[in-house]
């Protein structure tokens, strides 16, 4: 990619900033505060007809119907299992509302961008460009996900084809 | 301290809409020979607001069409000329004008100051026209300042009512504490909207008197610049006072005079008033009473007060020592319970009062508010949102012990009753009645029926009815389509109507009414009527599936059909189906239905059924397996438990249902939506027979579970589009259900391999789905 470059000095200078940080599996992610609405526990879905695995269906936010995506199925993490414990992260991407199923949410930290590194191209079941950069914190590892980017993009399938 | 105006720009764009419309309905309405001197007052008023509201604001050239609009409109108003019909056209030219120059100020669209000046030059033409006919002063919109000071009570009360434009009222303002050059600024601002008088009350508070054709909220959003409008002291009167006028001139030089001479100006009208009684009609009259309003900031006269004035000086006692504008209307209701003069009297004062508020819609105005869309949605949401809540109480009051919880369970029975009250006065704000609609055709009709050499009586029932803003908003193109055929193509040319043994003039009726859960707004007209075989024909040669046997209904729902249309054929119907198309479509998509009656020879009913609002539906709730789906009602012909000789199949497969003697194709809902559910076997279930577009299906589900009218919730806001699903909404218990959108699920129903897997959508998800299942 020939824009690589101009990209991760982009991206470095936006990725500072507080972040949500998130545990799918034994990893750890981040997502940026802002995006951010609410946090909640994981309600009786209603299921919709046709739409992939990971979608679990809507809920009812207040008055407002907001698609579910369980990352866990997404991604291939974690155990999918359904209890109290159960967390669901409420973003506000633009005005749209979406909730992601989180194994837990762990932390809100403050990143500098010295803290932020690139991504190596990797082959993941996520794709490298919804990733921000990582993150060493004490040790830990983070996952810094571009979630608006990724929850906009068409293999969520939670928005209509544009380009259609 | 400058004012940023544009931000007002938009309430006078809208008004002066309104107000052109208004003038235009008016102008529509007058009988030529014998015009309603009421009307003719109704719409000098809407031509002197707007040139208010313009001159206000900068805009020139719409103030200077509306002062030669009104010049001409005031000479005929006085009876100084004959309403002619040619000024009814030049009055509408001018309404086309007022309206392009507003489209240009609003929306910069092109004004063609040709014809401008065209209509500036009619309208002068016609009104020096009138001038040469009657030598009375040709300028009727005198400055009221520069009335000449009152010689005789009488004269200069003649002189008041020729010359005062009506609709313009008289306003006392009070002011707060507030330093005298922010009075100085007020008195400017102020003056913008009419002739303004400045004094001081004994208390130390200025009093501006404002004679005025615009409204109190006006005023106050003006103060409300400079002063808390909540400080504010605003008397009003409904109408300035022929006697005040001259007052004003006289009075203004010496505000500062002694009390002494105050109580002699008192005295003086006293005096006017009774010469006046004798001298003026009905109107007259309460415009001298209300004419004391100008006193109110003068210490009354001992006189005055014994005349009956007493409810004047209580207002005025009150305002002056600062009082709550509440404490205000208190008073003012003394003012009607005071006895005044002479019982006949007062019924004559409030009779004109009446007439003045019936006949001017203006003053009505006063008493609504403009708000935004979205915070009425969001009203209406929150009081959904409460509805539900309201029901989950409910829910778990149903489960406690009658006995013991009585109390609770009756407070909760009374807060159902409030929400129910609360939503449905929500969404009737909502509201709005045809009318809106319907008050833009008269000109249409008369434009094109005088374009055509046609005559047309229009005729509008159920203006009044109901419906909501969005559906209105929407209707308007359709409808418009749909008045212009049946002029055009509907109704003859007097020769042809008299051949048929009609009369010359067609009519044309377009009606709302209500049925059941749905507004039926029809398009009627006498004219020739649709010709089947005309139709046939020309739908055969389009290749289109037609046969002898179809029924009228159907024959004539093929104008509907895209490119069943243009004038190149068929002539007694030449045209109808130009859009007829987009007609159905539009309707369509605000989930109404069209629906053609014709006779040949006798005329065509075009029938749209709309549903009464796009928020709400009535549906029918439905099981499968553990989820809840909701049906919309007005498409359910019938639900039933087939038995199971009444279920055949075809090769095997693609299941029917033997109904009064129909075969209807059954689409199982959980296959269609890979859905887990105990019941396959339609025999086990419940089959709702469904209609849409025609085509009848019957849709197997578990089993029903109640009917109920549920609040639509788009899904396209935060998720988007599903197949088959319509939209969603929140069922009592807070859950989300899907509602079904009918006419895409017969679809989907019948395309072809549904049964064996969900492969017959073409979506993205395909791999997913199979997956899943």
């Amino acid at each position: 990619m020939s824009t690589d470059n101009v990209m991760s000095n982009s991206k470095a200078k936006s990725a500072e900033g507080e972040y949500l940080t998130f545990v799918l599996g034994a990893e750890e992610y981040g997502l940026e505060i802002l995006k951010v609405q609410e946090i909640r526990g994981y309600d009786a879905v209603t299921q919709i007809a046709n739409t992939p695995e990971f979608i679990k269906g809507v809920v009812n936010l207040r008055g407002k119907i907001v698609p579910i995506v369980d990352l866990r199925i997404k991604f291939n993490l974690g155990k999918v299992e359904y209890n109290e414990f159960t967390v669901v992260i409420i973003l506000n991407l633009h005005g749209r509302v979406v909730g992601i199923v989180v194994d837990g949410v762990s932390d809100v930290i403050a990143l500098k961008e010295e803290q932020i590194r690139d991504v190596p191209s990797l082959v993941t079941s996520i794709d490298t460009k919804y990733i921000v950069g990582l993150a060493t914190v004490a040790e830990r590892m983070l996952i810094l996900v571009d979630i608006e980017q990724l929850m906009t993009s068409q293999e969520m399938a939670l928005v209509d084809a544009v380009a259609a | 301290m400058t004012i940023d105006m544009s931000q007002f720009y938009e309430v006078f764009f809208d008004e002066a809409e309104e107000l052109l419309a208004e003038a235009e309905r008016l102008l529509l309405g007058i009988n030529i020979a014998n015009p309603d001197n009421e009307e003719l007052n109704a719409i000098f008023r809407a031509a002197h607001s707007i040139k208010g509201g313009a001159a206000t604001f900068g805009f020139m050239d719409m103030t200077e069409i509306t002062h030669v609009l009104e010049n001409l409109l005031d000479k005929i108003r006085k009876n100084e000329m004959a309403l002619t019909a040619e000024h009814v056209d030049a009055f509408l030219a001018a309404k086309d004008v007022l309206k392009m120059e507003l489209d240009g100020h609003r929306l910069a669209t092109e004004v063609d100051q040709e014809q401008v000046a065209d209509v500036k030059m009619m309208l002068k033409q016609l009104s020096e026209a009138g001038a040469v006919a009657t030598p009375v002063a040709t300028d009727s919109t005198v400055s009221v300042s520069a009335t000449p000071p009152p010689v005789e009570f009488s004269a200069v009360a003649e002189i008041a009512q020729n010359e005062i434009p009506d609709g313009t009222s008289c306003f006392n303002i009070v002011m707060p504490d507030i330093t005298e050059k922010d009075v100085e600024n007020l008195q400017e601002e102020l003056g913008l909207l009419g002739l303004v008088a400045l004094s001081k009350q004994s208390d130390g508070h200025f009093v501006i008197t404002l004679t005025t054709d615009s409204s109190q909220a006006d005023i106050v959003s003006i103060c409300s610049f400079i002063v808390d409008p909540d400080d504010l002291v605003i008397t009003l009167k409904t109408d300035a006072s022929p006697v005040k006028a001259p007052q004003v001139a006289e009075i203004k030089p010496v505000v500062a005079e002694t009390v002494e001479s105050k109580a002699d100006t008192g005295t003086k009208v006293l005096v006017q008033e009774e010469v006046g009684y004798g001298l003026f009609e009905e109107e007259g009259k309460e415009k001298q009473e209300e004419g004391y309003g100008f006193f109110a900031p003068f210490q009354p006269h001992p006189d005055a007060v014994k005349a009956n004035l007493i409810g004047d000086d209580t207002a005025l006692t009150l305002a002056n020592s600062g009082t709550t504008s509440a404490q205000l209307a208190a008073s003012t209701a003394k003012v009607e319970a005071t006895p005044v003069s002479t019982a006949s009297q007062d019924a004559d004062r409030r009779n004109a009062g009446r007439r003045e508020s019936d006949k001017v819609p203006a003053s009505a105005e006063a008493s609504s508010i403009r708000v935004g869309v979205e915070k009425v949605d969001q009203l209406i949401n929150l009081v959904g949102e409460l509805v539900i809540t309201q029901a989950m109480i409910e829910q778990r009051i149903s489960m406690l012990d009658p006995v013991h919880n009585e109390a609770l369970i009756n407070s909760v029975g009374q807060l159902t009753r409030n929400t129910r009250d609360l939503q449905e006065s929500v969404m009737s704000i909502r509201m709005m009645p045809m009318d809106f609609v319907f008050s833009r055709f008269p000109r249409m009709v008369r434009d094109l029926a005088a374009k055509l050499n046609k005559k047309v009586d229009f005729v509008t029932v159920g203006a009044a009815t109901e419906l909501d803003k969005g559906l209105i908003e929407r209707i308007v193109d359709p409808l418009t389509h749909l008045v212009r055929n049946s002029v055009d193509h509907g109704i003859e040319i007097p020769e042809n109507r008299r051949k048929a043994g009609k009369s010359d003039s067609g009519t044309l009726t377009l009606s709302a009414a209500h049925k059941g859960g749905s507004i039926v707004i029809e398009v009627t007209d006498d004219g020739a009527g649709l010709n089947r075989d005309k139709i046939l024909a020309k739908a055969q040669s389009n290749g289109l599936p037609v046969s002898e046997n179809m029924t009228d209904s159907e024959v004539f729902s093929l104008i509907f059909a895209p490119g069943f249309s243009t004038a190149e054929v068929v002539t007694d119907v030449s045209g109808r189906g130009v859009g007829m198309d987009v007609v159905k479509r539009n309707i369509t998509a605000m989930g109404g239905s069209v629906d053609i009656r014709s006779a040949l020879g006798f005329g065509t009913t075009i029938s749209i059924s709309l549903p009464l609002t796009l928020a709400i539906l009535d549906g029918m709730s439905v099981s499968l397996g553990q989820s809840v789906y909701v049906i919309p009602l007005n498409l359910i012909v019938e639900t039933l438990q087939p038995r199971a000789e009444d279920i055949k199949t075809v090769t095997g497969e693609g299941r029917m249902v033997h109904v009064r003697g129909e075969y209807l194709p059954i689409i199982a809902l959980h296959s269609l939506f890979n859905h887990a559910t105990d019941i396959t076997d339609p025999t086990q279930g419940v089959l709702v027979l469904l209609e849409s577009d025609g085509k009848k299906s019957a849709l197997f589900v578990d089993r029903l579970v109640g009917q109920q009218q549920v609040v639509i919730k788009s899904l396209e806001t935060n998720f988007k589009r599903i197949p088959g699903v319509s939209g969603a909404t929140i069922m009592g218990d807070g859950s989300v259900a899907l509602i079904l959108d009918v006419a895409a699920l017969i679809q989907m129903g019948q395309s072809t391999n549904y049964i064996t897997g969900a492969a017959s959508f073409s979506n993205q998800n395909n791999q997913h789905m199979q997956s899943n299942a």
